[in-house]
């Protein structure tokens, strides 16, 4: 593509470009990425392009192969040998694929697992709601206060990391608890006469799940909200539009991106969470999480618990990708 | 002085020559601090209905300030805002009769050309059908018809600028706020919508504030000039008044090209004044009076196409010159010759070029007279 083409790309994909062909430049100093280049060339490849490679390549080595083995160990048969699993389904050359594509089927037809799915998902959809709307306010405050307030507010938000995860999901038992700090405080202000049993219930798990990852929701939600043009908003009140429409009409599809990223980021790990759900909630919550454990720690069915991973993958990754099509395809029809 | 401007002799009446009209915006005391800096200081200024009103001024000067204030994003520091008599004090934005084009254009990047034009009447609750017609019209008014479904990032600055021109122009604002609203384009086509904005603001009858620091859209578009400096406005008069009749060295240096001298004034009447100016090596008789006392310092100012260039000696005693052509700037339409006077300092003189491939009426290195009239050099004093 020729380069004055810039200019007729997005923000976002400019800057992309920019930042590789930055660096691809700086790179050419050293050899032995020369050489690589010059390899590059010959099957088609060139600078900048080569650069965004880079990361892909890693996503290659360090996700795609161990996703594979696990693929591969959910066709496998579970034995009592260590590693506990054979490819006795792929024996004689020819493939069992009743054995092999079995537990698939069995997923299905249990009820346990079907339904795991479905309430990980429901609880990871009414957490990612729940922080979406305690994040955006949030992000919101962060990028409009004064330059001074902004960055030790967002030290705030980020203060956590810096403590061990189990350690505070531990503390929410602490604060949860029929004789916990929330109790005794709700008690001790008159609003409650009999403490509330939280813990152990599906709420605990919302909280759980809404603390720890508040920061993956507002983070990306202030990057985005902090680079938009506020001379946008002065624009929308010139032509009429009230501070609450304005933020309808602008504020709210311009920060979309940020809004999706950070669901994204809390939807998809949660789906998959272990610890909140087994400390928090009580044994008659059923996450994935949990059964993908029990099979692998407990039942010691390998194969069975990859194939509930590789399950959950899809489920994630489906809806994924057909959304991305989707929006390419929109951006495309506006054009 | 009563001054006739030509161009605008077709006009109605000239409404801030008449003591009884009520001014549309009234400006008064206004005075903007951003912490302890006044980016405008004590501005008073009336502007009436259908005006088309030019704030000229350099980078930094305060127009945008200015405007900004006038559309509601700045409030005041000192002074107040009246417009068509309604005090804007506490008056949001939303609420304000006037529509500005932002300098930045401010274009929302998630709506297409089309979109972004019919948010404002979306605003109002316009019918559909009715938003759908004002916009078509207003789109081809601006030439972007073909083009109403791209989104701002897919256009030329040229292009967004007029988007954001038909965003302000489409809601017919009894006040339009313009931000450089043309600098972006190229010659023709900022003539071209030149006219049509005057076109439109004669049809209209809409009030136009506009900020430029072009000074010849300036000079062709505006009923009035305001020229503004370090957050003050020096001077506000006809754009023929601001050329010929500049009151200050900063305004006659600002607006077109302008030689400048020193000297002294030797003699003061109310009818003419005499100034003697070692730098043009002679005196020089000016045909109007000014208020300093004899042998105040003063600056005479000019114009380039006011000087008569000759070979010859002109008659008369006054306001003659002489230096050898330096260099001569070829124009098309007019050549500029840069004169260097004996006492060294230099003059420019603006010839037209009336027949095709004349030769140059004098030529390079040639001593030649300099001469203007009386009624062309005019006096400052500061
Ligand atoms: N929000 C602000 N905070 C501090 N200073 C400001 C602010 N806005 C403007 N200024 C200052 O006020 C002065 C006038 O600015 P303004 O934008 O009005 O200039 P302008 O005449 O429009 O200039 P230009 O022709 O470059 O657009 C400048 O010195 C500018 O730095
Ligand atoms: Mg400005």
């Amino acid at each position: 593509m020729a380069r004055p083409a810039r200019a007729y790309l997005s923000g976002e994909e400019s800057r992309v470009v920019g930042f590789a062909e930055g660096l691809h430049l700086r790179l050419l100093q050293f050899a032995p990425y020369r050489g690589t280049i010059a390899l590059g060339r010959r099957v088609g490849i060139t600078g900048a392009r080569f650069v965004i490679a880079i990361p892909y390549v890693w996503l290659l080595l360090f996700f795609l192969t161990p996703f594979l083995i696990v693929l591969a160990i959910s066709f496998a048969t579970p034995t009592e040998m260590v590693p506990p699993f054979s490819f006795t389904a792929f024996a004689d050359g020819a493939i069992n694929l009743a054995e092999a594509v079995g537990k698939y089927l069995f997923l299905f037809s249990d009820s346990l697992y079907v339904s795991a799915y479905l309430s990980s998902l429901r609880i990871a959809a009414i957490s990612t709601v729940l922080t979406l709307l305690i994040g955006y306010p949030l992000a919101y405050g962060i990028a409009r206060t004064s330059d001074r307030w902004r960055v030790p507010l967002l030290m705030l938000v980020i203060l956590p990391f810096w403590t061990s995860f189990l350690i505070r999901i531990y503390a929410w038992i602490g604060i949860l608890g029929e004789t916990g700090l929330l109790n005794q405080v709700l008690q001790g202000i008159g609003l409650l006469d009999r403490p509330l049993s939280l813990l152990g219930t599906e709420w605990a798990i919302f909280f759980g799940i809404v603390y720890a990852y508040l920061p993956f929701m507002v983070l990306p939600l202030y990057a985005t909200l902090e680079k938009m043009d506020l001379s946008l908003l002065e624009a929308a009140s010139d032509l009429g539009a009230r501070p609450f429409r304005a933020f309808l009409t602008v504020t709210l599809p311009l920060s979309l991106p940020g809004v999706l990223a950070g669901c994204m980021l809390v939807f998809i790990p949660a789906v998959g969470e272990f610890v909140i759900p087994d400390l928090l909630g009580g044994s008659e919550t059923l996450m994935i999480g949990k059964v993908l454990s029990d099979e692998f720690f407990l039942n010691r069915d390998w194969p069975l618990a990859s194939a509930v991973a590789v399950t959950m993958l899809v489920i994630l990754v489906l809806p994924i990708v057909l959304f991305q099509r989707l929006r390419a395809r929109q951006a495309e029809g506006e054009g | 002085m009563a001054i006739v401007d030509p161009a605008r002799a077709r006009r109605a009446p000239e409404p801030w020559n008449d003591p009884a009209a009520i001014p549309y915006v009234r400006i008064e005391n206004v005075v903007k601090r951003f912490s302890d800096f006044s980016a405008v200081n004590d501005i008073s200024l009336n502007i009436y209905r259908g005006e088309l009103f030019a704030l000229l001024g350099g980078s930094g000067s305060g127009k945008t300030t200015l405007l900004r204030m006038l559309a509601g994003f700045e409030t005041p520091s000192e002074g107040r805002i009246l417009i068509d008599g309604v005090d804007m004090a506490g008056v949001p934005p939303y609420d304000r009769p006037v529509n500005m084009m932002f300098q930045s254009y401010a274009l929302f990047p998630h709506m297409n050309v089309e979109q972004n034009i019919a948010f404002g009447l979306k605003q109002d609750g316009l019918p559909k059908p009715q938003i759908a017609e004002r916009v078509g019209a207003i789109l081809d008014m601006v030439q972007m018809s073909q083009f109403a479904k791209r989104k701002p990032h897919q256009l030329s600055g040229g292009q967004r600028q007029r988007v954001a021109l038909a965003r302000a122009l489409v809601k017919q604002p009894k006040l339009l706020l313009l931000d450089e609203p043309l600098a972006a384009l190229d010659k023709k086509l900022r003539e071209q919508t030149q006219f049509e904005l005057m076109t439109i603001q004669e049809k209209v009858g809409i009030t136009f504030v506009m900020v430029t620091h072009d000074q010849e859209e300036a000079m062709t578009m505006a009923s009035r000039i305001a020229v503004m400096d370090r957050g003050e406005i020096v001077q506000v008069g006809t754009p023929n008044e601001i050329y010929e009749y500049p009151n200050s060295r900063f305004v006659a240096d600002f607006i077109g090209s302008v030689n400048m001298y020193e000297g002294r004034l030797v003699e003061d009447e109310s009818d003419h004044v005499v100034i003697d100016s070692p730098a043009l090596g002679g005196t020089v008789y000016v045909d109007h009076g000014v208020s300093a006392a004899p042998g105040a310092n003063v600056w005479l100012a000019i114009r380039p196409e006011k000087i008569k260039v000759s070979r010859t000696r002109p008659a008369g005693t006054h306001n003659i010159t002489r230096g050898k052509v330096r260099d001569i700037g070829y124009l098309g339409d007019v050549s500029n010759y840069y004169v260097t006077l004996q006492s060294g300092e230099t003059m420019e003189a603006t010839l037209p070029n009336l027949v095709r491939l004349a030769e140059p009426a004098v030529l390079w290195d040639e001593e030649v007279w300099l001469s203007w009239e009386a009624e062309n050099a005019i006096v400052l004093t500061s």
